[in-house]
């Protein structure tokens, strides 16, 4: 593979200069290695927890509740015990016994507040799918059998569901504790709103909606809790994204000290940031475990995935932008309500997402003039919190509205006024108006490079023509930024045990092999991948010598997991720093044996060379021999350390942020309303890119997630608060035929934060898809003179819009 | 709980004589009673397709067939496949072209891509998005699997030239 095949191979786009190699001996940073060790996944041989069966393992099935808001008079659960193989049935009061009551706030989110929340509902449940009762058995099918005979008296207690009216008197309170249904508030006004308004040659405004949607990973989350009595010691399989901060929690919440818990996860099947937050369920199962003393495992199933794993995204946002006639934009306005359900999740709370609205809104630009308000509201639903992008879509699809309905007003070409306004190339280190710090974005070349990348000017020929024939297709755009890399301001200063730090261990094994533990694990992302590319090239040896151990809590350096993209630029920086150490220690010991200076030698390809002539002097499972079998031939006062742990934490900004912009082309049947994707372009600047058939991957699976917001998923909901579509063939997921192709490129402005230079990836695609699509959708009805600004945009809302449907 | 019924099935080349509850899905009998952990339960409602194993030289869904329906069949699971070295071609696109992420989907993905190869070798790339439309896929947004299967379309065509050339 050569680099110059892999990186920036758009034709006819200018190609910036070569990046400086992070290392030596460059060989597979930046360039598209397949991921190695994914054999297994396609041949069936991978291990995902549902795949594990332990000795003496019982299944735990839920009676969840049925209705959005209950008082809980009685559980009769007799004839549930008399069923053969029913291990344990057990109820809130029984676990709470054992399980803490936790309240997820955080200290930097000023005024927040939630009401204790238990593992399993304690007299009163809160929305239709919360664990009420637990069922425990030998199989899960007898397990599943007791749940039937499980009889719950109940008093249906009226529910607050619709978060326009959360804050009526009206409305009944849900924690009357609290005082109003009120989680979080916040305001912001920079610069002089009403003066630019009031001067603007145009104002624009909008509502826009926002479903409530999912991310449905394909596989349910699942755990297997072993609490083993006889070594007081618990371990959890678990199919998660960060295995230390629920070692940490579980401590917490059963008071044992986090010595005493490892957390293992393996294979997972997706995760999205569903698998980053500590269900209630979670909580139960490994409560169930402690108190049979054997384990237990939890799968959910589809159905309660559906009211159980968390939502997110339920927002509604009045915008209004202001412009001049130049297209200069001048500031933006927002109003964003959002519901969450009845309890803020634990322990990152469900504030974040809006609060990441008014902080994103408005961010690529550089106007200064910025007012939002954000109310952030409890309701009787399935609770919501962080899910793939946590804002970024929202904000984005809301600025990237407000940006076209401008340049409509002004008469201005969508690309051109984005060209105008973007923060310059050459303005960092800079600001944006709600106050995010940016440390370098690329926007004025992501945009020149997807001018290029789509033929922008013959599109649009394209268009005009086939609209005479009466085909409607449209163009739309979304420039994007994502807030990667963070550092301890998310979550840790608010005071949420969550690592923004992390580590890697990388050892040189006898036989001249890498062995690299990480705390940052893999769900199919290619952490594991890329983390093989920087240790082959940090200590100077070929990936097939590189082996990664990711999750598991007794091996691993403490760390904090995947969120918030932070595997490539963080986990990442820490691989690089361990195995360039690493390699230092090696030139130590090869000094000692080769009786040389160490400046004089270099590692390359799995040999000891000479750093002038690079003749070979030894081979590195020579000096592994020596220095693990023959340490009687080194100088007594000598010790090799062929073990390194480096740890990085990124504290030079708040975030890192990245920016890329994408544009989406979209053809639209009047007659029926559908939405036909024709092709989805993306150029993103992550910063090095350290694998860009990975990258592009990323971008693809985030984009086309984001298309299944836009236009497809949603959890409906009826008056009373039931989902009423809560199964994979009712709630619409992207499917392979009506998704477009995607083409992506790239742009390269690395972080000055780290050697490694790298920011990350995971989640730009899905912030900046649902805002393309819809521009696209609503440049196809211009000639209608109509819009929609309602996510996800179904046929019957588009044939709404065009009149032809009430 | 109902009476257990005898079945013999041959399950990727082993016969296997067991008895089973009528209520038994296939996709559970193969992961529960014979070990066979590849075939994956997504949805459990016949949607998402993670399931999907070979009965009598057809896909089904393996939670929508009961085991009972496999007594006296023929059952091939990505395992067997996979031993028997058949879709290795497959297996090494979707590497290649980075065609699986979290890898829960792939083995239902494969076998409906050993299904579309074998029964429809000239189909076009929309031919081939129509084709997986029944396995869901929530990682890669298809377009790899796509770039993969086509791959594999295309390896399989001029092979099979090459042999006609050669006669």
């Amino acid at each position: 593979m050569k680099r110059d095949d892999i990186v920036n191979l758009e034709p006819g786009v200018d190609q910036p200069a070569p990046l400086t190699p992070v290392t030596e001996d460059a060989r597979y940073i930046g360039v598209s290695v397949p991921r190695g060790g994914i054999e297994r996944l396609t041949q069936g041989l991978g291990q995902f927890v549902d795949d594990l069966e332990l000795p003496r393992m019982a299944h735990v099935a839920y009676w969840r509740s049925p209705v959005a808001h209950m008082r809980i008079r009685k559980i009769h659960a007799d004839a549930a015990r008399a069923v053969p193989g029913v291990l344990l049935v057990a109820d809130g009061h029984d676990l709470a016994k054992v399980c803490k009551p936790w309240v997820a706030v955080l200290g930097h989110l000023a005024g927040m507040k939630s009401a204790p929340q238990y593992a399993l509902a304690v007299d009163r449940a809160c929305w239709q799918g919360e664990p009420v009762v637990a069922v425990v058995a030998q199989t899960r099918a007898q397990a599943e059998d007791a749940l039937q005979l499980v009889s719950v008296d109940w008093d249906e207690l009226p529910a607050a569901t619709d978060m326009e009216t959360a804050l009526d008197p009206a409305t009944p309170l849900i924690h009357p504790e609290l005082g109003d249904n009120l989680c979080f508030t916040r305001s912001l006004d920079v610069g002089e709103v009403d003066r630019v308004f009031a001067e603007a040659d145009a104002v624009a405004e909008a509502t826009l909606e926002f479903g409530r949607h999912t991310g449905v990973t394909l596989e349910p989350r699942v755990q297997i809790a072993h609490w083993n009595p006889a070594e007081q010691r618990l371990t959890v399989y678990h199919s998660f994204q960060a295995p230390h901060m629920m070692q940490d929690l579980y401590g917490r919440q059963f008071d044992l000290p986090a010595s005493a818990i490892r957390v293992v996860c393996k294979d997972v099947g997706g995760s999205f940031g569903i698998k980053v937050h500590a269900y209630p369920d979670d909580f139960a199962t490994v409560a169930l475990s402690i108190m049979l003393g054997r384990p237990v495992k939890f799968v959910a199933d589809r159905l309660e995935s559906f009211t159980s794993d968390i939502h997110a995204r339920h927002h509604r946002v009045k915008g209004r932008i202001a412009v001049n006639k130049g297209g200069e934009i001048l500031g933006f306005e927002i109003d964003d309500l959002t519901g969450i359900g009845p309890y803020s999740v634990f322990p990152r709370t469900s504030a974040i997402e809006g609060n990441q609205v008014v902080n994103l809104v408005g961010g690529p630009y550089k106007h200064k003039h910025y007012r939002a308000r954000l109310k952030v509201v409890f309701q009787n639903k399935t609770p919501t919190c962080q899910y793939r992008g946590v804002g970024h879509p929202i904000a984005c699809a809301v600025t990237e509205a407000l940006v076209d309905l401008a340049a409509q007003k002004i008469g201005m070409d969508p690309l051109e006024i984005r060209q105008r306004n973007v923060i310059p190339d050459d303005a960092y280190p800079t600001a944006g108006a709600s106050g995010i710090k940016l440390e370098i974005l690329s926007h004025e070349a992501s945009l020149r490079k997807l001018r290029e990348l789509m033929n922008y000017d013959a599109l649009r020929a394209e268009q005009a023509a086939l609209r005479k024939q009466g085909i409607h297709r449209g163009i739309g755009f979304a420039t994007v930024i994502e807030l990667t890399n963070p550092s301890a301001a998310f979550y840790g200063v608010g005071g949420a045990r969550i690592a923004s730090q992390d580590g890697a261990t990388v050892r040189l094994d006898p036989e001249g092999d890498i062995t690299v533990m990480v705390g940052v694990g893999e769900q199919g992302q290619g952490t594991e991948g890329i983390y093989r590319q920087i240790a082959a090239d940090a200590v100077g040896v070929d990936i097939h010598k590189v082996r990664i151990v990711t999750g598991d809590t007794d091996v691993t350096p403490y760390g904090g997991g995947t969120w918030a993209s932070r595997g490539a630029g963080v986990g990442g920086e820490a691989v690089l720093l361990a195995g360039q150490a690493l390699r230092e220690n090696i030139l130590k010991v090869a000094a000692v044996i080769l009786k040389r200076e160490a400046a004089t030698l270099a590692v390359r390809r799995g040999r000891i060379v000479d750093a002038l002539n690079e003749e070979e002097l030894l081979p590195l499972h020579e000096l592994g021999r020596i220095a693990y079998f023959r340490s009687d031939t080194l100088p007594a006062t000598f010790t090799p350390e062929l073990m390194v742990t480096r740890h990085y934490a990124q504290r030079d900004f708040p975030f890192i942020f990245t920016n890329g912009v994408q544009a989406s082309y979209v053809e639209i049947d009047t007659d029926t309303g559908f939405v036909r994707l024709l092709k989805h372009w993306a150029v993103e600047d992550c910063g090095r890119v350290l694998n860009p058939m990975l990258v592009d991957e990323q971008m693809r699976g985030a984009i086309v997630q984001g298309i299944g917001g836009a236009l497809l998923e949603e959890c409906l909901y009826d008056d009373a608060g039931l989902m009423i579509n809560a199964n994979m063939a009712d709630y619409l997921v992207p499917m392979a035929a009506e998704m477009p192709d995607i083409e992506v490129a790239h742009v390269q402005t690395p972080t000055a934060s780290s050697k490694l230079g790298a920011k990350g990836a995971g989640e730009a695609g899905t912030a900046g898809a649902p805002a393309a699509v819809m521009n696209a959708i609503n440049d196809a009805l211009a000639p209608f003179d109509t819009h929609v600004f309602s996510q996800p945009i179904t046929p019957q809302k588009v044939l709404r819009a065009l009149g032809k449907v009430s | 709980m109902a009476d257990l019924y005898p079945i013999r099935v041959t399950v990727n080349g082993e016969l296997h004589q067991c008895s089973v509850s009528p209520r038994t899905h296939l996709v559970d009998f193969v992961r529960d009673t014979l070990g066979l952990k590849g075939s994956h339960l997504g949805c459990e409602h016949g949607v998402c397709g993670a399931c999907t194993v070979e009965l009598n030289g057809r896909t089904v869904r393996g939670c929508l067939t009961l085991a009972v329906q496999a007594d006296g069949g023929t059952v091939n699971t990505i395992e067997g496949l996979s031993r028997a070295g058949v879709i290795r071609d497959l297996q090494d696109a979707f590497v290649q072209r980075n065609a699986l992420q979290c890898g829960f989907c792939t083995s239902g993905m494969l076998m409906a891509a050993k299904e579309l190869v074998e029964q429809r070798p000239d189909a076009n790339r929309a031919e081939v998005r129509e084709w997986i439309s029944g396995n869901y896929c929530r990682c890669t947004g298809y377009h790899a699997i796509v770039d993969a299967i086509c791959d594999v379309l295309q390896q399989r065509k001029a092979a099979t030239s090459r042999t006609e050339a050669s006669a």
